[in-house]
């Protein structure tokens, strides 16, 4: 859909809250977990009581810290918090504290490859540290609306990119990398259902080669990265259609509805809020020394985008096989463990990774990190396939079979007496017979019906239960055959 | 027995001449007895004194050696500090049917010294006023002449020691609100540096000027009261991380050799008897070896300018928690959540506060925060540097302390810029973060006068000394108003 009006280009930028793992509320030692009973978790901090104050829990700098190194970012290293004001009941105190003009991490890029292959680098604007909301439940009371305010005061990151995502599927791309990343850095539990990994998008369209943006809407309210790509798509048609009605687009905020696949307009500039921004005078400014980043760099993981290099260095990789590994930390590191409890190739590895396990683990709804399959066991079952005691299709029938009873390969493999037959002499005298019992079949290969070949493929296979090697039975089946 | 000081208490109690339980009843009825027409308190917690006072007899006669320092002495606190328990309303419609969960830290660590709350008292609503007028639950009287005020926003702490209701107070000063009532009333009262008191538990005004601090009849009772509410407090990210020094050390040093500045711009304005009341209180120093010096507070005439961008403007961000939905007041059966926001909050502030969420609101919003909020904290900057250049020549600073005694009450009211002004004297110290104190200077036709000193960074010690002295040299401090007897 972007593409079908080739004169106009699209301009997105994102940002995206990031739910940062601690244990502790951002500014209260109130308890951050998901999913407690409603108000369970809310302090007299959380609430807002008179008299109570702010204490920044310590904990999220390092976080911030580690993101903002991954990402090449200036740290800032007097960073300041601010008050965002305005009424809602969701939010106890009446403002949000949030970082507005000094944020913890600054300029920024994030490497990025799009799905066609092209490399991207995203400019990062900023990264700032702020507190959530509570959650208003509009409808589980007649009439009323319930506030929960566990979530209130849980730590975020937002995180806000340049606008230079000119598509879609390169905002997609970006944020499935952006997702990589701070599973990478163990700062985000990632999970979207749940709402750790929330992005609202800007986006706006105007004639290629115009130098300037036009005017932008904001869309909130999009929890994955299907509905992301759909609602961008669905917004970059919608501001074409309406500038090529000769109309114009406004300046709002814009709710993407995943039931109807629409954009509807939420609220207008003009009825936009004056937050009156100002430092919050309970809080210090943030210091952050150059040895505590310092301290902070010598934990950095292996980031995605090395560990795609490194596959494609070391394995042999192709840069689709090493992206789609990467994109995933535990998906990489379950790779990396089968890779090495296996005598089997990288990408023979990679491909029963990213095809048969993913396939399955997608087919029951589950994370790699809850594969009845574990990493050691794929490297076992490949290692027999590997060292030819079974055949690739045998091997899938027995991978099934481990993913239904946590059995070994090995185990099913003797239990069963799947090892694969490569007795060359005992399986020349099965062809022998088999060519004997069918004489016209014969006859007719020989006569050019090629495709008579399978045929006898099939009735090898047929006679030896699956097992004879299969590359073997090619092999001395070309030979007998032609006579 | 009760105009007598907090140490004069303390060792009565020590010498065993009167128990913990005697001194709680003998107050108990002072206030009984003379609160109706005071209005000091807004809420009194007698039972749970006398209980506190028994178990402080039994506690000091157990173990008299580690009786902790004030143990069974009678205070109260302003309706502002928050009493795990009992009403903290803040004399607001607001916070009428408020009970915190909590102690704030100043409550909490005068219980551990051992004293005892005897009840909450009146103040300006959420500490905005300069006269106690502005109250959900009526104005405060002056116990020194029932027609005047008592000064504000600590007016309800300040009368009642006054009147010997109790013999000590806390109070909180964002802009002169423990030491304007302190001179109004005749009694020493301190607002330390900045950080030096927690704020927690302590209801908001404006943030970054909040501080609370005792109010007693002497320098000598401020000092152990001081010692008993300073100190850091890890659930106040603006507490000062430094060690509280004793601050009855130094008391009796001699002052002779110190430097005292005198601003001119303070001066400037003063004459007739306030001028001649506040010389004589000088020439009291000077006698004791203090050199008077005259210096300048160039940016002085900033200051209520300053203040009155800056205090709304953190005013009307922390008064946003009170919008009816999870504490305090809440309106009769609200259409929506405009309605339920609007007549709130309309109907549970007062109109000093509404005044001045308004103002901050302004000059917070877009397009005037450059030229309001921004420039103000330029000319705070100013007006801290006219310390810090002060300081340098200079001890500490003497200035009067309010431009006149106590007004009459209602006298003011309907005119808030000439309401604002008695503060003139006592906001540049809260914009500077520093310490100030008023003590009693002298009286005009029967109205006490106060003599503010201030002092540089963590200086308390220093003008409690100066106070002490001038108080061993006076007896301004010792003089109590004879209808209260």
């Amino acid at each position: 859909m972007t593409t079908t009006k080739s004169e106009w280009e699209s301009v997105i930028g994102l940002e995206v809250h990031v739910q940062l793992a601690t244990k502790a509320k951002l500014f209260s030692g109130a308890s951050a977990h998901y999913g407690a009973k409603p108000n369970s978790q809310a302090c007299a901090v959380d609430l807002a009581f008179p008299g109570v104050l702010p204490v920044l829990n310590r904990e999220v700098l390092t976080m911030a810290v580690r993101f903002g190194l991954s990402v090449n970012a200036d740290i800032g290293k007097r960073s300041i918090f601010a008050r965002k004001n305005y009424f809602y009941p969701d939010l106890p105190k009446g403002y949000q504290i949030t970082q507005f003009e000094h944020p913890i991490v600054g300029r920024g890029t994030l490497p990025v490859i799009t799905e066609d292959g092209r490399n991207l680098s995203i400019g990062i604007t900023r990264a700032h540290l702020e507190e959530d909301a509570g959650k208003s439940l509009h409808d589980a009371f007649n009439s009323m609306t319930g506030v929960d305010l566990n979530r209130a005061g849980v730590p975020l990151l937002e995180i806000v990119s340049e606008p230079e995502l000119r598509s879609a599927a390169e905002a997609v791309a970006y944020l499935k990398t952006l997702h990589a990343l701070v599973g990478y850095l163990q700062i985000c539990d990632g999970n979207l259902q749940e709402g750790s990994f929330r992005c609202d998008a800007n986006v706006s369209v105007r004639k290629k080669g115009a130098p300037e943006f036009g005017t932008r809407a904001e869309i909130k309210n999009v929890n994955s990265f299907r509905f992301v790509e759909k609602a961008i798509e669905y917004e970059i048609a919608r501001q074409i259609q309406v500038l090529e009605q000769g109309g114009t687009i406004v300046q709002e905020t814009r709710l993407y509805d995943s039931a109807k696949n629409e954009t509807r307009s939420m609220r207008s500039k003009e009825n936009a809020n004056d937050y009156r921004y100002f430092p919050d005078p309970d809080l210090l400014p943030v210091e952050v020394s150059q040895a505590f980043i310092d301290e902070v760099a010598t934990t950095m993981p292996e980031l995605p985008w090395q560990k795609r290099l490194r596959l494609q260095q070391e394995y042999a990789l192709s840069e689709y096989d090493a992206n789609v590994l990467t994109s995933n930390k535990a998906l990489c590191d379950f790779f990396e463990e089968a890779l090495a409890h296996t005598k089997a190739s990288a990408k023979i590895t990679a491909n029963w990774v990213m095809g048969e396990l993913s396939a399955l683990l997608n087919k029951n709804n589950l994370d790699i990190e809850q594969s009845p399959i574990s990493a050691r066991a794929l490297g076992g079952l490949l290692s027999h396939l590997a060292d030819n005691i079974i055949s690739g299709k045998i091997a899938k029938t027995v991978f099934e079979k481990m993913w239904s009873s946590g059995e070994e390969a090995s185990v099913i493999i003797e239990r069963e007496g799947l090892v694969q037959e490569n007795d060359s002499a005992a399986l020349e005298k099965v062809i022998d017979e088999l060519m004997l019992a069918n004489p016209s079949q014969l006859a007719e290969y020989r006569s050019g019906k090629d495709r008579l070949f399978g045929y006898f493929v099939g009735l090898v296979m047929k006679q030896t239960a699956g097992k004879a090697n299969p590359a073997q039975v090619n092999e001395l089946l070309k030979q007998k055959l032609a006579g | 027995m009760h105009f007598k000081s907090l140490t004069e208490l303390k060792l009565a109690l020590h010498k065993k001449e009167v128990s913990s339980h005697e001194l709680v009843s003998h107050y108990l009825k002072r206030i009984e007895r003379f609160n109706p027409q005071l209005n000091a308190f807004i809420t009194v917690t007698g039972e749970s004194a006398l209980q506190e006072a028994q178990k402080a007899d039994t506690l000091r006669a157990r173990d008299p050696e580690n009786a902790p320092p004030l143990l069974g002495l009678p205070m109260a606190h302003k309706d502002l500090f928050c009493t795990d328990g009992v009403k903290t309303s803040c004399a607001s419609k607001m916070l009428d049917n408020f009970i915190a969960p909590y102690d704030a830290t100043v409550v909490t660590k005068c219980r551990d010294t051992g004293l005892i709350t005897l009840g909450k008292t009146n103040m300006d609503e959420f500490a905005m006023g300069s006269s106690n007028e502005n109250s959900f639950y009526g104005p405060v009287l002056n116990p020194w002449n029932t027609d005047y005020v008592p000064g504000g926003s600590s007016g309800g702490s300040a009368a009642a020691v006054a009147a010997g209701l109790v013999p000590a107070a806390t109070g909180t000063d964002t802009g002169g609100s423990i030491r304007q009532p302190a001179a109004l009333c005749g009694l020493t009262g301190l607002k330390p540096t900045y950080g030096r008191v927690s704020r927690y538990g302590m209801v908001a005004f404006a943030s970054s000027l909040d501080q609370g601090g005792p109010f007693a009849k002497s320098a000598e009772d401020v000092a152990l009261l001081l010692n008993a509410m300073a100190g850091f407090d890890e659930r106040d990210s603006t507490s000062l991380n430094v060690p509280v020094e004793d601050y009855t050390q130094h008391l009796n040093r001699s002052i002779a050799g110190l430097k005292i500045g005198l601003p001119k711009e303070y001066f400037s304005h003063v004459s007739g008897p306030m001028q001649k009341t506040l010389e004589e209180a000088l020439k009291v120093l000077e006698k004791l070896g203090a050199t008077l010096v005259e210096i300048s507070l160039p940016h002085a005439d900033l200051a209520i300018p300053t203040y009155y961008v800056l205090a709304p403007a953190e005013c009307s961000s922390n008064l946003s928690r009170y919008d009816g939905v999870r504490y305090g007041y809440r309106c009769e059966n609200p259409r929506d959540l405009n309605d339920l926001y609007l007549r709130s909050r309309g109907e549970g502030f007062g109109t000093e506060v509404k005044r001045r969420i308004l103002i901050g609101t302004y000059v917070l919003s877009a397009g005037y925060y450059d030229a309001y909020y921004l420039q103000a904290q330029k000319t705070r900057q100013l007006i801290k540097q006219d310390f810090d250049e002060a300081f340098k020549k200079v001890d500490a600073i003497a200035s009067p302390t309010t431009p006149t005694p106590a007004f009459k009450i209602g006298e003011k009211v309907s005119d808030p810029v000439t309401m604002y002004q008695c503060d003139i004297y006592t906001l540049a110290l809260n914009l500077a973060g520093l310490p100030g104190l008023s003590m009693p200077a002298g009286f005009i036709n029967g109205l006490p006068v106060g003599l503010q000193l201030m002092g540089h960074y963590m200086q308390e010690s220093k003008l409690l000394n100066i106070a002490h002295q001038y108080q061993c040299h006076s007896d301004w401090h010792q003089q109590h108003p004879t209808a209260m007897e």
